[in-house]
């Protein structure tokens, strides 16, 4: 089925702008937020904008590969999703904490 | 129309190594349910033997693209492809005797180094965006369990943690360029966009900056390169000791493989916009590592920032963008690929049970304890400062020639003053080893076991040969970086 057209009300401009908007709260609440499982979320939030920017220039350009791209980025996030989440939670098993700033026992 | 889809038997072939290797991975993950505990160690055999049969493939394989252009088998694919195999191979062989000693000997351990390896191999032989990102993820999520391998131990789950958290934010980064790329360029194809970069439609357009840019933050967190370096010393510190040996090679040689690829190749008509960030990034992982690995206490942060400084100089052969460049940064990884997987592995034996001795007082002595391992430390640390006879010299050699060809000589300067900064921190662990007496440890040190011997001693002929006859590697890099 070849991609429908945007509705030309909305310029592509738009889509783009938020998702470099999603992708800087991605970027912000990875470096501000001192839970483990915020900070995951908000490297979720970065590759969602990734999604929709694959999205947008496949719709741009009236190609199909692009929503192919935003398929492949959604299984490896699943993928890294499971492996992080493990990873968090033998954390949290033997430190019984999720703040970041505690978990920081390797020094010089 | 449908049999053009269909991939030939030569696709296959040149595909060959990565499907041997997910093949016995996946074998060896089914093994493991069934075998008891005394048969574990086929399970590492069957492991290298894999890894030998994926050498054998990579140099067989014909040359030529495959899957619609998505993976170009060339010499330089050829060249990172045996790399990280035989890196692999000694990991296998070095951290058997240390696993066991921890009691974790398991299948999957020997399961993940093979599917983290059959990513760099598709990261190294890669001629798309999109595959790139599905090799380094691959490549990636076995190694942050393998950071973390041994889950009861907290300073292996902080390593992992912080591995994972750092990785996944570099690939958004790299992602998000990606996507720029295909919207300006309409192909995520490195060919495809050389030659619309070169045709100049749009790639005077800051769109082709920002997203190059985004790549270039990517792929300078999975080399570790300033301003990027943060995870790095906590990583490798953390990490069990022949993980940190395979985390500094394998994951670094193929994204550097990556960065020139897409840098020198693909982006070779906007050089002169990515050049000023790259050689401003040399330097500065040049100095940070070098003057931060002074400081040190610890081992294996020490080599964690060397590990970093050697990064710096990859990335000086980087910006000499030119032939004679990358086959300097590909003999400069070779090289430093053996020296620190075998530095690592001497750290690992003297660690013993529970890595309780890595700080740098605890090597006093040694040379009289085992002056047989202490010997092999001292070849690789030589090597590491870039001593003649030993890989490292050709290496710094060849990367500063090849920036002098490209008339960097303020970075050829800096560099070579950095090299010299490197020496004081590796002597001094050689001072302490030879020149101290041995402390108040009573805990003996045993004998190291026949594969871990094997490994150490491998990776100290391999300097050495690098070091004595450098030509053999040389001219087929040279070849291959054509």
């Amino acid at each position: 089925m070849p991609p429908l057209p945007l509705p030309p009300s909305v310029p592509i401009s738009w889509y783009l702008t938020l998702s470099a908007i999603l992708f800087s709260l991605g970027v912000l609440g990875f470096i501000l937020r001192r839970n483990i499982i915020t900070v995951f979320m908000s490297i979720e939030l970065m590759l969602n904008a990734v999604n929709l920017t694959f999205i947008t220039f496949s719709y741009m350009l009236k190609r199909v590969d692009g929503h192919i791209f935003s398929f492949f980025v959604m299984v490896v996030a699943a993928a890294e999703a499971a492996v992080g989440l493990a990873i968090i939670l033998t954390v949290f098993k033997n430190r019984q904490t999720l703040e970041i700033d505690e978990v920081s026992s390797l020094k010089n | 129309m449908l049999a053009n889809f269909i991939p030939s038997a030569a696709e296959y072939a040149r595909f060959m190594p990565e499907l041997i290797l997910i093949v016995v991975g996946t074998l060896i993950m089914f093994l493991e349910a069934f075998l008891e505990g005394e048969r574990k160690p086929i399970l590492s055999i069957l492991a290298g033997l894999g890894l030998v049969a994926g050498i054998f493939a990579a140099l067989t394989a014909p040359q030529g693209m495959a899957f619609q252009g998505m993976l170009a088998v060339d010499g330089f694919a050829t060249f990172f492809r045996v790399l990280v195999m035989a890196a692999g191979l000694l990991v296998l062989l070095s951290s058997s005797e240390y696993l066991q000693r921890e009691g974790h000997d398991t299948g999957e351990f020997y399961a993940l180094v093979l599917f983290s390896i059959v990513g760099q191999c598709i990261m190294a032989s890669a001629n798309e965006l999109i595959m790139i990102f599905i090799g380094l993820e691959i490549s990636s999520i076995a190694s942050y369990i393998l950071a973390g391998y041994l889950r009861d131990d907290a300073r292996n789950n902080e390593s992992a943690l912080k591995y994972f958290l750092l990785g996944s934010f570099a690939t958004a980064f790299l992602l998000y360029g990606v996507a720029w790329i295909y919207g300006a360029t309409g192909s995520t194809n490195l060919a495809t966009i050389h030659n619309a970069l070169l045709s100049g439609a749009n790639s005077s357009t800051p769109l082709i900056s920002v997203a190059a840019g985004l790549i270039f933050v990517g792929l300078a967190f999975k080399i570790s390169a300033a301003p990027f370096q943060g995870w790095a010393p906590d990583v490798y510190q953390g990490a069990p000791a022949p993980v940190s040996g395979f985390l500094t090679v394998g994951p670094k040689a193929a994204a550097f493989a990556v960065l020139i690829r897409i840098f020198v190749d693909a982006f070779s008509s906007i050089s002169d916009r990515w050049l000023p960030v790259v050689w401003g990034c040399a330097l500065a992982t040049m100095l940070v590592g070098n003057l931060a690995a002074l400081l040190q206490s610890n081992i294996k942060r020490m080599l964690a920032y060397s590990s970093i400084a050697h990064a710096g100089y990859v990335l000086v052969a980087v910006c000499a963008n030119s032939g004679t460049g990358s086959a300097a940064a590909m003999f400069y990884l070779a090289g430093y690929a053996f020296t620190n997987i075998g530095a690592f592995a001497v750290v690992s034996h003297f660690a013993r049970k529970g890595e309780k001795y890595v700080a740098i007082e605890d090597f006093a002595g040694l040379s009289q304890r085992q002056p047989g391992m202490a010997a092999m430390l001292t070849i690789f640390l030589l090597s590491l400062i870039g001593v003649p006879l030993t890989a490292g010299f050709f290496g710094k050699f060849y990367i500063f020639k090849a920036a002098l060809d490209s008339h960097l000589v303020w970075l050829t300067v800096l560099g070579l003053l950095n090299s010299a900064i490197a020496a004081y921190y590796y002597l001094r662990i050689l001072v302490v080893m030879y020149m101290k007496e041995p402390g108040e440890s009573t805990e003996t040190l045993t004998a190291p076991g026949p594969m871990l011997t094997l490994a150490i001693y491998g990776s100290a002929v391999m300097t050495l040969v690098l070091g004595i006859l450098p030509g053999w590697v040389l001219d087929y890099a040279v070849k291959a970086a054509q």
